[in-house]
């Protein structure tokens, strides 16, 4: 465990910078350059092919719709397309590529020069990207033997399956001037790409699957200084979550080495859900020297303006202009729209709001009691086990009459818990409301005769006093009453 | 020009080839002769020339987003030294590098 020191009081002596570098991965149908199912799992090496698996011989052609992809995404991202650009050889000797290196994108990266505006907690930051290029993704490799980690590994088993699926990389320049908000400005960042991603459907987004992953590089500078401070590179963090307190650990902990006079290793590191920690990987002191070269085996991209303007005119709706629409629509006041952007809730909202809830309960749910229930969890919103339609339906029970907010928290436990749909939650765990004047009657006539001090403050015309007798029928019927129901039984039986 | 034999070397070692510090020297003044050779294209290529990388002007090759059938694992796997679990096994990797 790292030593640490406290966040606010850091930010009085240093100032953190970002450099944020998204990895996507494309939606297409099939890899990028060959015809090889591009598809999350699979049984181990059933999707590949001589191209993929880099055998002697085989020639790779570019899928045309990844190229289509990386330029929308470019254009949404507010970057010039490059007029023409090549793929290149990125040279390394690890075995999740069987070719000994990566078809990648070097000095000439299909975009470039873009920028993305964020909000946060009312403050507008602009994010400039550097570029987003184009690539293939690498195997997966399994090391077994010692800890599960490379370091102590016996031997590594590799599964080709994703090796040369499309992966767009977006790397932003260094974002400086956030101070204490860095971390929530990089989850911004990650939640907006996301978002654009999804509304572009070049992409599943899930970051839990990996098509969606950030590393993100940290330095912290001291305050008022003009240069950059030594950045380290934690890789792989995997959840919106995740982002952020890996950039809030990762700047207390060098604040820590700064401050005992020592010096940041500018280093790969490894972030640790389970702890919230980083650790130390691979150093990068020397440069690394990947020998890039153009590929030989594919021609130049030239995208012409005629196709660069027929895809900019299939780009969505800017996501400000979004934002802003979705606001008016739903009539929420900043402070409720804000609440919804920052939990990561908006598309989730949007869609339970499509499946006909109202925006106040979609809202409802997903910002106060799923937000809490993923927190409780650590996962994303989007990670849970329920769907904006299910959340739609819950709340139709409700309006329904079905059951109540309380009963409505036990049907989101049951689907959360793998039970199935709401309305098969209610059945079988019997959640219906009570309403039946008969059943009621009974269990407000015990609370009557069990309470007859209460009972006479009634009679008496003090009709507050009968919330105590609601709350033991209730009770009695462990939540199941219909509330309204039985406080008009009460008085009636009492006045 | 002017490689040296440390050039040579570093090259060799990251292209992962075993060289002696006798091979480096020799190959050193070898290398710098095709090197010469190609910079005397340069003098010719003046900035209006553009770039070539292919010998034919080509661009834009592409190919529908279309899937085709992959191998099975079993045709995958034929030519590995080492399989397990239906994957390509491999020595223990020191480094990421």
């Amino acid at each position: 465990m790292s030593e640490t020191v406290d966040y606010d009081e850091l930010l009085t002596r240093y100032e953190p910078a970002l450099g944020l570098e998204v990895h996507v991965e494309l939606n297409t149908s099939s890899k990028m350059f060959c015809g090889c199912v591009n598809e999350f799992g699979g049984e181990p090496n059933t999707h590949v092919c001589p191209v993929c698996l880099g055998l002697p011989g085989s020639l790779p052609v570019i899928n045309g719709k990844a190229v289509e992809s990386a330029i929308r995404i470019g254009l949404a991202l507010n970057c010039s397309i490059a007029p023409w650009c090549r793929m290149a050889r990125k040279n390394y000797f690890y075995p999740d590529m069987t070719k000994n290196f990566q078809t990648s994108q070097y000095d000439e990266p299909i975009a470039f020069d873009g920028w993305v505006d964020l909000e946060v907690d009312g403050q507008t930051y602009r994010v400039e990207v550097e570029r987003a290029h184009m690539e293939e993704d690498a195997g997966k490799a399994t090391h077994v033997g010692g800890s599960g980690r490379i370091q102590g590994a016996d031997y590594s088993l590799i599964d080709y399956n994703r090796a040369g699926v499309p992966l767009i990389e977006i790397v932003t320049k260094p974002i400086r001037g956030t101070g204490a908000k860095a971390p929530e400005v990089a989850r911004a960042y990650v939640a907006h790409l996301r978002e654009l991603m999804k509304a572009l459907g070049v992409s599943d987004v899930k970051m839990e699957q990996g098509s969606l992953r950030c590393d993100a590089n940290i330095s912290l500078a001291p305050l008022g200084s003009e240069t950059l401070g030594t950045r380290t590179e934690t890789k792989n963090v995997n959840s919106l979550r995740s982002v952020e307190r890996a950039i809030r650990f990762e700047m207390t902990r060098q604040a820590a080495v700064l401050d005992g006079g020592g010096k940041i290793k500018q280093e790969t590191r490894h972030f640790h859900e389970s702890d919230g920690t980083t650790s130390a990987g691979r150093s990068k002191e020397e440069a690394e020297d990947y020998r890039y070269f153009a590929e030989p085996d594919l021609m130049p991209i030239a995208p012409g303006r005629a196709w660069v303007e027929e895809l900019r005119a299939t780009l969505p709706e800017p996501p400000a202009e979004r934002r802003a629409r979705l606001q008016s629509e739903w009539g929420f006041t900043d402070i409720d729209f804000a609440a919804v952007v920052n939990s990561g809730a908006l598309a989730l909202v949007e869609e339970t709001v499509a499946a006909g809830a109202s925006p106040a309960a979609a809202r409802k749910w997903w910002v106060t009691e799923l937000a809490r229930r993923a927190n409780e969890e650590g996962v994303d919103l989007d990670e849970l086990a329920i769907t904006p339609s299910q959340v739609a339906a819950v709340q139709a029970l409700i309006d329904a009459g079905t059951v109540n907010d309380k009963l409505a928290r036990q049907v989101i436990d049951g689907v959360l818990a793998g039970e199935g749909e709401p309305a098969e939650v209610v059945e079988s765990r019997g959640l219906v409301v009570v309403s039946d004047e008969g059943a009621l009657g009974a269990a407000v006539d015990e609370v009557i005769a069990a309470n007859p001090d209460v009972a006479d403050k009634i009679r008496a015309g003090k009709v507050q006093a009968a919330g105590a007798l609601i709350g033991q029928v209730m009770k009695a019927m462990r939540g199941q009453a219909d509330a309204g129901k039985v406080r008009e039984l009460i008085l009636a039986k009492l006045t | 020009m002017g490689l040296t034999a440390d050039d040579v070397a570093r090259l060799a070692a990251l292209a992962r080839i075993q060289l002696t510090e006798q091979d480096c020297a020799e190959l050193a003044p070898e290398l710098d002769v095709i090197l010469e050779s190609v910079a005397s294209v340069s003098e010719v290529a003046r900035p209006d020339v553009p770039l070539a990388t292919h010998a034919i002007p080509m661009s834009n090759v592409f190919r529908a987003d279309v899937v085709t059938a992959s191998l099975t694992q079993t045709q995958a796997l034929s030519g590995a030294p080492e399989e397990e679990d239906g994957r390509f096994r491999v020595p223990q990797i020191l480094s990421e590098d």
